[in-house]
């Protein structure tokens, strides 16, 4: 499946921002079910291509004001194609061990409620607990738009029973990692169901690496493993570290944000 | 001297002299020594104690002598040490061989906090990433040095050993004409020339080199610039770097001025805004990323600091043996790991006789001196370790050597540790000297400066 | 090569010390001239408050005294002219550029800058001669410190800049606030008056002994104004002051192989003040020329951080 994006982030800054600094991972990688046929990504209409290939697996561009502005365009756009592979990712770039995808952050440090509700997650191996487990949190915690904030930690998600896709993701993430079972973070697009055009969402899910498989996606908000819908963007040990755009702004000012997707499917 | 032997065999000369010279002059020596390191403002805390920033470190007049063979000895083992360190931090951020291996369990690595994932792959020039290794060593008889603990970060006191011995020349030059000692005013030509090989690859010529300080209100910004004048480098403060086009630049009077190698004294969590701690205000926006390009060195390499941590510091023995395949020179002191039920077990039943520290403290804080604690106070410890066992690991009591030391009845015996400064570059450097703490009060183990401990001149006798 | 940071601490540590000291010699001023006989409802502390640019702290208040002056000008912690934040701010950037200062300068930025940190008012009155001859001893000292040891490069000349600007600033700044006695309207006045006025405006900067020197105590609205604005000869007059300040910039202009505008800025307000004659400056207004040349020395101070981005 082809998808076109436009990824659009308007950012306004009242008064002006003296300087601005970003850290761009906006940048999708090629693996087994995700190539990238052609990408682009501009600040305020000036081209910024990657400085970093982390071995994480992760494209990583700097970009920074020389004067004050008040307002910051960053578009991401490109084509991408995806093909079915029943959530497995494999062939990304970097060899990052697995093990490191153990480690609790802030956002995803277990309390007992999330220990439980691994425990609750039963099954012949690892994968089918981790199916479990994403059925269980796609049930006790309910979609609900704006329930949360970006500072909303995957324990809190889980004791309000509410939350949107980070949440999910980092709920799924904090329960396997209990079970020794390494997690990451994803952040990508998604290709909704019931196609009205410019329908797209940036989206975000998880994967687990499961011994003799390798990474597998689970996306708890829809309680399925990423199918050719789902465009791979970034990946980190929680929402904020797997963040597309992380800024810096020097001076007194007012941030305020609109962000725009529009993904379409493209005619074969 | 407080020891039933006497002095050992290097501290005669000195203690003829002693003798000769007599308590009263030493004693106005020091007073006069006092003065001049307040007027000239070395005031700083030794390895980020704490306290007031402006204290002044009570000085020894009587210098710690090793002899050239016991200093071949301390300097082998120090460098074989730091080469070790080195190549497990190489390891961990790559192929993670020695936890393959089984002989480190990788969750004391990947889970650890001072392991940065971001640093996964990355090619620090010259594969170093702790340019600068500080080894805390003691020593418990006339055979055997132990090391209390490496630090890979940034070690700190390394202006007390030029300041030192720069007093003890001016005030006693009469001495230096009866030992031979080696010089260690070399050791700034030295770090510099280390900091100089690990420029990156793309940087032709002369690297250009800076010391990235806090600013004036960190507690060793006084060796910060001491350091930065004696190497002729620029001392920069944040707001002095930038990052445009993935390359960092200075700026000067002249305009940007591009800059290769960085050593900073600022701690992996505060460098990049952008990359660590959002609200950092000492960072430079961009850094790393600048850093993972290549296009600068940081020194020492962000993540380095998992190689000084307290459960990693067990394994380090077995690190010399696996990449260098040398028996180590130097011993650890023997520790006992409170995450092992075993070790637990033993630690909980004999904490009379041990000291527990956390594994994350410093500073001679939050531990427990086990034979000098009352017994509420061990048995409060107890519960402690109880409850998050991880958190600790358990150590002898050792029978620390001491070294003659002024107090104000004339001469005694006080303990002492030592911390040489070894350089690491594409060669290992070790200049023949080092800081040394003493515990000024009688008996005392506890050698920081915040809790009653000074410094004292360090001398190798040269051959 | 050099920090634009460091040129930027040695421009400020210079200013700042500068500062200091024309305080001092302005609150010195006022308690001379308020010992001095002389018409009860003329309020010199008045005039000093606003030549040392605290006019907020005076506005609506019919008379100033010398404790609210002292309190102000000496021992305040936040007012940018008073002696204490000076004195701190001279020493803070003096210490993140220690490297560059010879031990002597450091030793005088460094003893006692916390003096009047805990002084009370009534304390620092006490012994107010004292504590401004302190201060400009320190001064002196400083001067003394860098003419006889520091090296002769790039770093000399940003102190320098930094202290002909600030004492520019200073002899302009008095102007402005008694411009209006050195008009020749006031003259009809009377003489006693202006004879105190005029006096009051050399003592501040310590003048009037140059004065005596040049003018044999002729006192005259025109031969003050002349000296404090055309004198070449007189080290606080404007056109000494640029006259130092384009020595400078000349200096690193030949050692960066570059000039910049503020080298044109200053070269210009020089060759204004060698060419017009006093007739010309009083003809277009004293006080719109007092006002245009505060203007330009503001503007070259921030040209000369432009030039070396800092």
């Amino acid at each position: 499946m082809e998808h076109r994006i436009r990824h659009l982030s308007t950012y306004s800054y009242d008064p002006a921002a003296l300087r601005v600094a970003l850290r761009l991972k906006l940048f999708p990688v090629d693996h087994e079910g995700q190539q990238v046929e052609s990408w682009k990504v501009t600040v305020n209409d000036e081209e910024v291509s990657p400085l970093v290939f982390s071995d994480l697996g992760d494209r990583e561009a700097l970009w920074s004001s020389e004067d004050a502005l008040d307002q910051l365009t960053i578009t991401a756009e490109g084509i991408v194609s995806t093909r079915e592979t029943n959530g497995i990712v494999r062939g990304m770039p970097g060899f990052a061990p697995p093990g490191i995808y153990i480690r609790e952050t802030e956002l995803t440090e277990p309390d007992e409620a999330i220990r439980a509700l691994m425990g609750e997650a039963t099954g012949d191996d690892t994968l089918s607990r981790l199916h479990a487990l994403m059925g269980l949190i796609h049930e006790r915690v309910k979609y609900l738009t704006g329930s949360t904030s970006a500072r909303t930690t995957a324990a809190d998600a889980l004791k309000d029973g509410k939350g949107v896709c980070q949440d999910h993701a980092q709920l799924f993430i904090a329960a396997a990692r209990t079970a020794e079972v390494p997690a990451r973070y994803v952040t990508g697009y998604l290709q909704m169901e019931e196609e009205t055009e410019e329908l797209l969402e940036t989206h975000a899910w998880a994967e687990a690496h499961v011994d003799g498989i390798g990474w597998v996606g689970f996306d708890p908000s829809h309680n399925l493993c990423p199918t050719e819908r789902y465009v791979r963007l970034c990946s980190g040990l929680d929402a904020f570290g797997a963040s597309p755009i992380r800024g810096n702004v020097l001076g007194e000012t007012k941030e305020s944000l609109e962000v725009s997707v529009a993904i379409g499917q493209s005619q074969q | 001297m407080g020891d039933p032997a006497g002095p050992r065999r290097p501290y005669r000369n000195v203690a003829r002299w002693i003798e000769k010279t007599g308590i009263d002059l030493l004693n106005m020596r020091r007073e006069e020594a006092e003065a001049i390191f307040r007027r000239i403002g070395i005031t700083f805390a030794v390895y980020g104690e704490g306290g007031d920033p402006e204290r002044l470190i009570p000085f020894d007049m009587i210098p710690r002598i090793f002899s050239a063979a016991e200093w071949r000895r301390v300097s082998a083992g120090v460098k074989q040490r730091a080469r070790a360190l080195n190549a497990f931090l190489y390891d961990i951020y790559h192929r993670g061989e020695i936890m393959r291996a089984g002989i480190i369990p990788e969750h004391l690595v990947y889970r650890n906090e001072a392991f940065l994932p971001e640093m996964i792959g990355v090619e620090p020039p010259g594969r170093v990433y702790s340019h600068i290794v500080g080894v805390d060593i003691v020593r418990t008889d006339a055979e055997d040095f132990l090391v209390l603990e490496d630090n890979c970060r940034t070690p700190s006191g390394v202006s007390y050993m030029l300041e030192n011995r720069e007093i003890m020349m001016r005030m006693f030059p009469d001495l230096f004409s009866r030992a031979k000692v080696e010089p260690v005013d070399t050791y700034p030509d030295e770090l510099k020339k280390s900091l100089a090989e690990v420029a990156p690859p793309a940087c032709k010529g002369d690297p250009c080199i800076a010391l990235l300080t806090p600013g004036p209100f960190n507690s060793a910004y006084y060796e910060h610039s001491y350091l930065a004048d004696l190497m002729g480098i620029e001392l920069v403060e944040p707001g002095d770097l930038f990052v445009d086009e993935g390359k960092v630049w200075m700026r000067t009077t002249r305009g940007p001025q591009q800059v290769d190698v960085i050593y900073r004294r600022i701690d992996d969590d505060y460098i990049d805004p952008l990359a660590f701690r959002p609200d950092s205000m000492l960072g430079v926006q961009g850094l790393f990323n600048a850093y993972r390009a290549g296009n600068v060195t940081l020194c020492s390499a962000p993540g380095a600091g998992i190689a000084d941590d307290k459960a990693i510091y067990i394994f380090v023995p077995d690190m010399v043996r696996f990449y260098l395949g040398e028996e180590p020179i130097l011993k650890n002191v023997q520790t006992w790991r409170c995450a092992l039920q075993d070790d637990c077990a033993h630690v909980l039943d004999n904490l009379k006789d041990l000291v527990v520290k956390e594994v994350h403290g410093s500073g001679g804080y939050g531990m427990l001196v086990g034979p000098k604690a009352t017994k509420e106070e061990r048995k409060a410890y107890a519960e402690r370790i109880k409850a998050d066992p991880d958190n600790f690991i358990a150590q002898p009591t050792l029978n620390l050597s001491t070294s003659p030391t002024m107090g104000d009845e004339g001469l005694s015996g006080r303990h002492v540790d030592f911390r040489p400064y070894c350089l690491v570059g594409a060669e290992t450097r070790l200049v023949p000297g080092g800081l040394t703490r003493v515990a000024l009060k009688k008996g005392s183990l506890v050698v920081n400066s915040s809790q009653g401990g000074g410094v004292k001149d360090t001398w190798v006798l040269s051959e | 090569m050099m920090l634009s940071r460091t040129a930027n601490n040695l421009f400020w540590l210079a200013r700042y010390m500068e500062r200091a000291e024309a305080t001092a010699r302005l609150i010195e001023m006022g308690q001379r001239m308020a010992l001095l006989p002389g018409p009860k409802e003329s309020n010199e502390w008045r005039s000093v408050m606003m030549a040392a640019g605290a006019v907020d702290a005076v506005d609506g208040d019919k008379t100033v005294s010398e404790a609210r002056v002292v309190k102000t000008l000496l021992l305040s912690a936040d007012n940018p002219t008073s002696v204490r934040y000076c004195l701190e701010r001279a020493r803070a950037n003096a210490r993140a550029v220690r490297t560059s200062l010879t031990q002597q300068q450091w030793e005088t930025l460094n003893d006692g800058w916390r003096r009047f940190e805990k002084m009370t008012t009534s304390e620092a009155r006490k012994n107010l001669g004292d504590h401004l001859d302190w201060v400009k001893t320190r001064a002196a000292t400083f001067r003394g410190a860098t003419e006889g040891f520091m090296l002769r490069n790039d770093r000399y000349d940003f102190l320098h800049l930094g202290a002909y600007i600030e004492r520019a600033n200073m002899t302009l700044r008095l102007l402005d606030v008694k411009y209006y006695v050195l008009l020749p309207e006031t003259e009809v006045v009377g003489g006693g008056r202006d004879h105190y006025q005029w006096r009051s405006i050399l003592l501040a900067l310590s003048g009037h002994r140059a004065y005596h020197h040049n003018y044999d105590g002729d006192y005259s609205p025109w031969k003050i104004t002349d000296f404090l604005v055309l004198s070449s000869r007189f080290p606080r007059s404007l056109k000494f002051c640029y006259g130092g300040i384009r020595l400078h910039l000349d200096r690193l202009a030949e050692h960066y192989g570059e000039s910049h505008q503020c080298s044109e800025t200053a070269n210009a307000m020089l060759e204004k003040l060698s060419t017009k004659d006093l007739g010309e400056i009083f003809q277009s207004g004293l006080h719109e020329f007092i006002m245009g040349a505060i203007g330009t020395t503001y503007r070259l101070s921030d040209e000369i951080s432009d030039a070396y981005h800092f």
